[in-house]
């Protein structure tokens, strides 16, 4: 029987959670018995080549192409989990939701202590920001959610021997936390 | 009137004792049973607002800080249903404010947090509010974020009840009440110092003390390790 697929991606993220992720150590080496990898920043493959089981999601969506990204993780994977605060509810990023997205460009690229020759960027290449940072669930449905910043390498490996084998996660005290 | 008559209460099954007059939340905590609470503080009069403290109590859900225990009151407080409805709660005071626990300076030491904890929250089911709070930072030794309040009402009655001052009020109506100083100059011009009871009454992160962040190392927080509520079933003997 084919091995399950996984497929990993970082929207509006630091990358932590993916360090989260190869924090497990040697059981890396395990995980790569129980599953092939698909898309993702760990082995850099781009596009999807199967529809796959497990879509891990770091960071929310805070421009057009994250959605884009986040829409078709959620047709090509069976369960989709949100993993850290970011993609759960927007995280650090999330901080500009209480200033107009007009204002934290202008104060960026304009008017910031350290800025020369201010100019807004706005290459055609770039994606477009969104007016808000969005949380995971709020453009797609999310199956579970895996919350810290980032979430223990322990939390995970949990989450995903437990969704891989079918079993209850087993989730002691010490690895649920926010931070 | 407090009489010194001893009665007795069962939660979930544990029978327990307690004088007349107290309440099932004060009683239960010297009994070693621990009942979730934010908005109680044990050298304050309980405030009843939070909600997080919800027992069925013979059959009817209240709130155990405001209720007094009664003799042979049978009282739920760890069923599933409880637990969800305090979840719940919980859930919604993450979701009405702007708690980013990565970047909060009381993170680890957190009362909101701990009990989100305990009750082993993976997320909120309600959508996120992000509404727009403001921050008093007017003072030079302390700042509220209202971003981070609850609206637990603990630092009102600390500063009137135990401070004696009542320099901490609080504005607006239903979803709209916020925190403030009851200066037009906000916390500057009121008298307030980082010992006053008013300061350290707060559960969450909305007042802090400048300069006092991050001494402790993750790990060694107060909530790092040990359930909240902890120190209070270690006092059960049976
Ligand atoms: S500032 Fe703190 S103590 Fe005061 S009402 Fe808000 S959360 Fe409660
Ligand atoms: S602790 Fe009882 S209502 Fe808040």
């Amino acid at each position: 029987m084919a091995k399950p697929r996984i497929a990993t991606t970082s929207l509006a993220g630091c990358f932590g959670c993916h360090m989260s992720v190869l924090d497990i150590d040697e059981r890396i080496l395990k995980l790569a018995e129980l599953v092939d990898f698909d898309k993702s920043p760990i082995n850099d493959i781009k596009r999807f080549s199967a529809d796959c089981a497990v879509g891990l999601i770091e960071g929310g969506c805070c421009n057009d192409e994250n959605v884009e990204i986040l829409r078709a993780f959620r047709k090509r994977c069976k369960v989709l989990v949100a993993v850290g605060e970011c993609a759960l509810m927007g995280g650090l990023p999330a901080m500009r939701n209480g200033v107009p997205l007009k204002e934290c460009l202008r104060e960026a690229y304009l008017d910031g202590p350290s800025v020369v020759d201010g100019l807004i960027p706005a290459d055609a290449e770039l994606p477009l920001l969104l007016d808000q940072v969005y949380p995971c669930n709020e453009v797609v449905k999310i199956d579970y959610y895996l919350p810290g910043c980032p979430p223990s390498a322990d939390l995970i490996w949990e989450a995903l021997v437990a969704l891989l084998t079918g079993n209850d996660a087993d989730l002691p005290y010490e690895l649920i936390k926010y931070d | 009137m407090m009489t010194s008559e001893k009665i007795t209460f069962y939660i979930d099954e544990i029978e327990c004792t307690a004088t007349q007059g107290q309440s099932i939340l004060e009683a239960a905590d010297e009994n070693g049973v621990y009942i979730p609470r934010l908005c109680h503080q044990p050298d304050l009069l309980p405030g009843g607002s939070c909600r997080v403290c919800t027992v069925s109590a013979n059959g009817r859900n209240q709130a155990a800080c405001t209720t007094p225990v009664a003799n042979d009151m049978i009282i739920e407080n760890g069923s599933e249903e409880i637990l969800d409805l305090r979840r719940a709660v919980i859930e919604m005071l993450f979701i009405e404010g702007n708690h980013y626990c990565p970047m909060c300076e009381r993170s680890g030491n957190c009362e909101l947090q701990a009990i989100a904890y305990r009750l082993k929250i993976l997320a909120p089911r309600f959508p996120f509010m992000f509404p727009s709070r403001k921050l008093d930072a007017t003072h030079p030794g302390i700042f509220i974020d209202g971003n981070r309040c609850i609206q637990c009402g603990r630092c009102v009655r600390a500063a009137q009840q135990i401070d004696k001052k009542p320099i901490l009020g609080f504005i607006g109506r239903g979803g709209a009440v916020r925190i403030k100083a009851s200066s037009t100059e906000g916390l500057k011009g009121v008298d307030i110092s980082p010992d006053d009871a008013c300061v350290k009454a707060c559960p969450v992160g909305a007042i802090i003390v400048k300069d006092t962040a991050y001494r402790k190392p993750i790990g060694e927080r107060m909530f790092d390790k040990q359930p909240i509520g902890s120190e209070i079933e270690a006092r059960r003997t049976s």
